[in-house]
């Protein structure tokens, strides 16, 4: 019995041909949602939630995205100039990063990688804060905004398992608090990734993962990096819902995640929102991502980024104008800049700061390295 | 005043950490109901409950990760590690996250966690339990490694390492989990970190060692004392950062030095005490440093595991040698 119906499986797989009637029994089913609100020409393709139908959260979000936009750009122009270290952009992410932002609580607990710019400035991580990180200073990591937030996480993934950390502290204490991780496709191959979602959903933890799934982790494309349909239906091995959104759509991605910690916070546990989205820029200012992928793929990428929807969908429902959106960049390019000249003036620490923080009080045994590196100061390098 | 063994003291401070601050949550592999494969935290789960004594799956990388995201919002997880040779998915949270944290976020955030596991040989266990890997961790910086040697210290050096605000590894000995019984006061106190321990006071030749390796130690160190040489025996208790100045003091007295551990010795921690004497102490010795380990091989299935952990013979032989001409 069993294995005839091991052997319909076999042979049939998932595709087309699997019919309930050439099996014996079938134990689980399982679905995949899609959301869509605003399709890339900024038609409403689906009913549109509470927060959509005021034009101020609307253009709240928006603003954001174009200064995260206008932001990202002038990174990069720091970068190529030697004014800024390594950087990783966040073009084509915006709607993605301001949606998950613009849907969480300032209590809940917010664990990044390294490019979710947009959702931090939502929850007050000042443009300093972000240059000052990749310009080589760990003060960035001390930003302003929530001060449970984590800081950039590099380790692919390792975040995961830090918002689950946050978020069994949360439950344990009975507070109405969420923990949100965003990791990228790559990310899902993680042992971390999947480790932090069996136990929030053995736990009914109050936290959201979030896959921003930009189709490219560096030069490995996602067909190499998963077989499966959707990042979304890794959840399902955990026991817990996934689903998949327009991560170029802000509001779908802001109305799944509004769903989603709502469901964490009234206690039903966690979920994993796979947004789906396209990485326009190279991986970071190191890589050159014309060495491994089309022209015009990334042309296509083009046609459906996130920006001109919403602008779109403003614009037709008389909430934006021209104007508007020339006096926003105006306002953006100004903000941004006054940002960069706070960055730049910004002293280096002094050399103490190498040993200040490692911990709660420094070792006796640890002193006279301190010492040696204050006697030996701007002693290294290419002088 | 009750009489009780290493892990006995171990669990004492674990109960009464929790009794008196509900931040201590213990979490790992079979730590609930069953009270761990050790019995370290035997009754926690009935005392206090399966909130606070979690069974987690079976997921290394996912225990220590979930300790740092619990530490970094508030909570003092203590989370087991059933053997050392099962620590090593947690070596990237550990070093990535758990030593950094404070350092990244320049004092935002801190991570006070400890990262229990039993380690070492001697109990005939099965493949990938008998290891001594402590200087991994101990590599690392902003990751304490403190090592306790008998009941006394278990108790005081846990509660210690659960108080501490930063990460800190605790390797239990698990040879002398129930060798030996010492009275203990269930009273809260807890030990210094960040300092040697001395076991024996001697003028002729210093050992330092720590965890098991102790009770060998002390053993040569009797013998040696029936033939005239006497042995001071230091226990280095926290691996990292190390205490230096006890070990320089005692080196300045008796001009020997001897460096005893279970682990491989190639970059064991023995060579960073021999390293440091050698850097700050060197005319005070009388003779070359001796090392007496384990060998650079892998660790031996246990039908062979005593003839690759230092004996009380290596080790007398290896005080010996710092009296040859």
């Amino acid at each position: 019995m069993y294995n005839a119906a091991l052997s319909a499986v076999l042979a049939l797989g998932s595709g087309p041909e699997y019919q309930e009637e050439n099996l014996v029994k079938t134990i689980a089913e399982f679905r995949i949602p899609y959301l869509q609100v605003l399709d890339p020409a900024g038609r409403v393709v689906a009913d549109l939630p509470e927060f959509a139908k005021d034009p101020e959260e609307l253009l709240r979000m928006y603003r954001l995205m174009v200064l995260t936009r206008t932001f990202d750009t002038k990174a990069i122009n720091l970068q190529r100039t030697g004014k800024l270290g390594t950087y990783a952009s966040c073009l084509g992410h915006e709607a993605a990063h301001v949606g998950v932002g613009a849907a969480m609580r300032p209590e809940d607990c917010f664990a990044p990688m390294y490019r979710e710019y947009g959702t931090q400035f939502w929850r007050g991580v000042k443009m300093e804060h972000v240059l000052l990180y990749w310009g080589g200073d760990e003060r960035g990591s001390d930003f302003s905004g929530p001060q449970h937030d984590f800081p950039w996480c590099v380790p692919i993934a390792t975040q995961c398992l830090h918002a689950a950390g946050a978020a069994l502290a949360f439950k344990l204490r009975n507070e109405p608090r969420c923990a949100v991780s965003v990791i990228g496709d790559g990310g899902t191959s993680q042992g971390d990734f999947y480790e932090a979602l069996n136990l929030a959903a053995v736990r009914d933890l109050p936290a959201v993962f979030v896959v921003v799934n930009n189709k490219w982790a560096i030069s490995v494309p996602l067909a190499l990096q998963t077989a499966s349909k959707t990042l979304a239906q890794k959840a399902i091995a955990a026991g817990m819902p996934g689903v998949q959104v327009d991560g170029n759509d802000v509001i779908a991605v802001r109305q799944t995640m509004e769903e989603a910690l709502e469901r964490a916070r009234s206690g039903h546990g966690p979920t994993l929102v796979e947004a789906v989205t396209y990485r326009l820029s190279d991986h970071t200012t190191a890589d050159d991502a014309s060495r491994y992928r089309d022209k015009a793929e990334v042309e296509d990428g083009w046609k459906i980024e996130p920006m001109i929807r919403i602008r779109k969908y403003l614009m037709d429902t008389g909430a934006w104008s021209e104007a508007d959106e020339a006096a926003l960049k105006a306002d953006c390019a100004q903000q941004v800049d006054a940002a960069v000249a706070s960055y730049l003036d910004t002293p280096v620490q002094p050399v103490e700061a190498i040993f200040d923080y490692m911990y709660a009080t420094l070792p006796e045994a640890m002193e006279e390295q301190r010492e040696t590196a204050r006697r030996f100061l701007n002693s290294g390098g290419h002088h | 005043m009750p009489r009780i063994t290493l892990i006995e003291a171990v669990t004492m401070a674990l109960a009464w950490e929790m009794e008196h601050d509900d931040r201590v949550i213990v979490l790992g592999e079979d730590v609930g109901v069953n009270g761990g494969v050790f019995r370290a935290t035997a009754g926690l789960q009935q005392r206090f409950g399966a909130d606070r004594v979690m069974d987690t799956p079976l997921a290394e990388s996912m225990i220590s990760g979930m300790a740092v995201g619990m530490a970094a919002q508030g909570l003092r997880p203590v989370a087991e590690i059933q053997f050392m040779g099962f620590i090593y998915p947690t070596v990237d949270m550990m070093i990535n996250h758990a030593g950094r944290l404070r350092n990244r976020t320049r004092g935002r955030m801190h991570v006070p966690m400890v990262l229990r596991a039993p380690f070492g040989g001697g109990i005939h266990a099965p493949e990938h339990h008998s290891e001594s890997t402590e200087a991994i961790f101990a590599h690392m910086p902003g990751i304490r490694v403190v090592v306790p040697s008998s009941p006394r210290r278990a108790y005081g050096l846990l509660l210690a390492a659960i108080r501490d605000p930063d990460p800190v590894v605790f390797l239990e000995p698990k040879r002398i989990y129930r060798l030996q019984k010492q009275e203990v006061e269930d009273n809260g106190e807890a030990l210094p970190l960040d300092t040697c321990y001395i076991l024996r006071e001697g003028d002729d030749v210093t050992i330092v060692t720590w965890g098991a390796m102790t009770f060998e130690t002390m053993k040569a160190a009797e013998e040696l004392d029936k033939e005239g040489i006497s042995a001071e025996v230091i226990d280095l208790a926290t691996i990292s950062p190390m205490d230096l100045d006890t070990i320089l003091e005692s080196v300045e007295k008796t001009g020997r030095l001897v460096i005893v551990h279970e682990a491989a010795r190639t970059c064991g921690v023995g060579a960073e005490v021999a390293a440091g004497v050698a850097e700050k102490g060197i005319w005070d010795l009388k003779a070359p440093i001796v090392r007496v380990t384990g060998y650079d091989t892998v660790m031996p299935l246990f039908r062979l595991e005593y003839e690759y952990l230092p004996s009380v013979a290596r080790i007398i032989d290896g005080v010996k040698k710092t009296f040859e001409d």
